[in-house]
């Protein structure tokens, strides 16, 4: 069965009096458990792709499935709520509330599914032990490196235990060497937690630890590319 | 997470920025609280000088109040005093009641008749040791009393008038006031003096008859001529023992006090005395209503036969409203300046926090916030920001309230000679601080409340992207 389902998908944008085709008759089927890349250059759709998938944006037409639920028909506070429950975001910029701790940032969504708060303390520092950070979890994201920032993101994205994260560019804002490492440890989250990850980038080192490469270009998906064709490609 | 917690955060976040809208805040409330506390202190200080004066009732026959001034004798209460002390004996109004005084007021002309100058007065005859006690009543702690009348332990004849009175009888040498020009050092026509007319024939017959076997009072004493029983004239010679200035000129132009004996023999003769009023004085205000209520309930039964009604200070001086509404429009119209003050800068406390935080309100709403929370997270900041500045400004306001009430400083109520202590009555008066300080509180809230929604309403994907 598929993590998510796109069907005939169409966006456009309006910039004033232009009109900018974002997404054109998008179909697509994400495999559940895997590693999905949405690669394109900048401007192709990619991260309007992701944000029609994350639910945090409306197709203009088509239907989007997720968790076997049409989601482009849900009102607004359901969608939040199934967002809660069902996707993680791990940002480019991390996205972490600066006024909280690493402990709290990775509590919220937890607070936000009224989770008791015994088992909220449980789930958090399970989580922030497998990212490696459960000794700065009374550290503000202010005092974190990026590596740290971006691994606090990707423990508060699984701390639902959902069935999708959605990660767009996570490597962008930070060094090849931390980039790498953060990839890895996403890589061991998917296999332990098995959960489908779905990244818009156009990292190499991104797009080889892909089970599933998308490519898309002008808001259109020019190819779909399993495993063993993707590794050639990055090889 | 505690929204409450995550709001104080977020406000400690630009601590500039917060304790800037706090100050303005906390500076409005102040000014509140302050100008609020004065303005009762005004409104308790004149209501204690009419209660001083007038008591809080007042016993008179029905229409003296609208058309029997200057009519002792058509509008006078006969059989006062069984009335006096049927309210002094009733059960319900005993533990309520202070004093209970007749008085009578009567128009005539004074006339110092050795300097040949006459006045058209107003003369009150009062029990004067009761008048003093009613002097001393203080239920809000004013520690201010109006001076007691000159004429206790005085003979029969014995008066006190207004300064002006004095002035326009030329008495003020006599009477040693200060301050007292004659009308040559004011550059005046000098009055009549020796050439001016004497005192009428009549005039000078019954002032004769009146003063026969009195001892002599010398510059002092004046003549007042009074209409009697059935329309005659009647006069009597009286010692002016000192004079007072009664505060509004108007009153102190025309006012002499005497004993009530005296005033009814000069209206009444040797029939049987009346009064124009019974004034009663209450231990506290706040009994008004009952009191009221029971003395028109006694006078419908006992003496309904007397075509009596009861009127309370407020109705009797109408000036005390009109100071009411004057601080209060005064409250009221500082009251929305402080208002709008905070309105507006709590506003754009919010509006620029919520410009500020679009990225982070995006993320919330991508992890699952709904947009109620991010309404609430806002709103709770502004009202954390009102109950912060209204605790705050509570505790500031307090002690520059004990300040100013040790200060010493004085002011005289509208229509008083005498001086008050300036007061700013802060503690003790929940409505004004608690609903100042919620008021205030409840406007944050609706302040934040614009900047709240706008920030519920984000686009997420715009959120997101904003930089």
């Amino acid at each position: 069965m598929s993590s998510v389902i796109l069907k005939q998908v169409d966006k456009t944008y309006r910039l004033g009096a232009v009109t900018v085709p974002a997404l054109a008759n998008i179909n697509l089927e994400i495999r559940p458990n895997c590693f999905t890349v949405i690669s394109g250059a900048s401007g192709s759709g990619k991260t309007t792709l992701l944000n029609m998938i994350g639910c945090i944006d409306r197709p203009d037409a088509g239907e989007i499935i997720l968790a076997g639920r049409a989601v482009n028909t849900m009102s607004d506070n359901e969608l939040s709520d199934f967002r809660v429950r069902h996707l993680g975001f791990v940002f480019q910029s991390f996205n972490l509330m600066p006024v909280l701790t690493a402990y709290e940032n990775v509590e919220y969504p937890l607070l936000l599914a009224k989770m008791p708060a015994r088992e909220r303390k449980q789930r958090v520092m399970s989580m922030l032990d497998a990212v490696g950070l459960a000794d700065k979890a009374s550290n503000q994201p202010g005092q974190l490196s990026g590596g740290q920032r971006q691994r606090v993101a990707i423990a508060r994205a699984l701390v639902m235990s959902p069935k999708l994260v959605l990660a767009d560019e996570p490597t962008a804002n930070l060094d090849s060497e931390t980039g790498a490492a953060i990839i890895v440890l996403m890589r061991k989250m998917q296999h332990e937690h098995k959960v489908s990850f779905v990244f818009s980038s156009h990292d190499p080192k991104v797009l080889a630890e892909a089970d599933d490469a998308v490519f898309i270009r002008d808001g259109r998906i020019t190819g779909i590319e399993r495993r063993e064709t993707v590794l050639e490609r990055s090889s | 997470m505690m929204v409450f917690s995550l709001a104080l955060r977020n406000l400690l976040r630009n601590r500039r920025r917060s304790m800037t809208t706090l100050a303005a805040m906390v500076v409005g409330l102040v000014s509140m609280l302050i100008f609020g506390g004065y303005a009762r202190n005004a409104i308790l200080a004149t209501q204690t000088g009419y209660v001083q004066y007038h008591g809080h009732l007042q016993i008179q026959h029905k229409g003296y109040f609208l058309y029997g001034s200057g009519n002792p004798v058509a509008y006078g209460i006969t059989d006062y005093q069984r009335i006096i002390d049927a309210v002094k004996k009733d059960p319900v109004l005993q533990p309520m009641l202070a004093v209970v005084t007749p008085s009578l007021r009567l128009n005539g002309i004074a006339g110092n008749f050795s300097n040949g100058v006459s006045k058209g007065v107003v003369a009150a005859g009062v029990v004067v040791d009761e008048q003093n006690k009613m002097r001393k009543w203080d239920d809000y702690g004013s520690l201010s009393y109006a001076p007691p009348i000159a004429l206790a332990g005085t003979p029969a004849d014995s008066v006190v008038m207004g300064t002006g009175v004095a002035r326009l009888l030329q008495m003020c040498a006599p009477l040693k006031l200060k301050d007292c020009p004659t009308a040559e050092d004011m550059g005046a026509s000098a009055s009549a003096g020796e050439s001016g007319p004497a005192a009428p024939d009549h005039i000078a017959a019954l002032s004769a008859l009146e003063q026969a076997g009195a001892p002599d009072a010398g510059d002092t004493h004046i003549e007042l001529l009074a209409a009697s029983v059935r329309g005659a004239p009647n006069v009597t010679g009286l010692n002016v023992v000192r004079a007072d200035n009664w505060g509004v000129k108007e009153i102190d132009d025309s006012l002499i006090v005497m004993h009530l004996d005296q005033a009814q023999r000069l209206v009444f003769g040797g029939a049987a005395p009346q009064v124009t009023a019974i004034q009663i004085q209450l231990a506290h205000t706040a009994q008004m209503p009952a009191a009221r209520a029971r003395l028109d309930q006694l006078l419908a039964t006992e003496f309904k036969a007397l075509k009596l009604e009861v009127l309370d200070y407020e109705t009797l001086s109408p000036i005390y409203k009109q100071v009411i509404q004057f601080f209060d429009s005064m409250f009221g119209f500082i009251s929305i300046l402080i208002y709008m003050i905070v309105l507006f800068t709590v506003g754009n406390t919010m509006s620029t926090a919520v410009v500020e935080r679009t990225t982070e309100i995006g993320t919330l709403r991508a992890i699952g916030q709904r947009r109620a929370g991010i309404r609430s997270l806002f709103v709770s900041e502004g009202l954390l920001l009102g109950l912060i500045g209204a605790g705050l400004g509570i505790a500031i306001a307090l002690p520059i309230a004990y300040v100013i009430n040790h200060s010493g400083m004085t002011w005289a109520p509208p229509g008083y000679s005498y001086e008050y202590p300036v007061m700013v009555r802060v503690w003790g008066d929940n409505k004004l601080m608690f609903g100042s300080a919620l008021s205030l509180a409840l406007l944050t809230v609706v302040s934040a409340w614009w900047p709240a929604n706008r920030a519920a309403k984000l686009n997420i994907v715009d959120a997101l992207r904003h930089v």
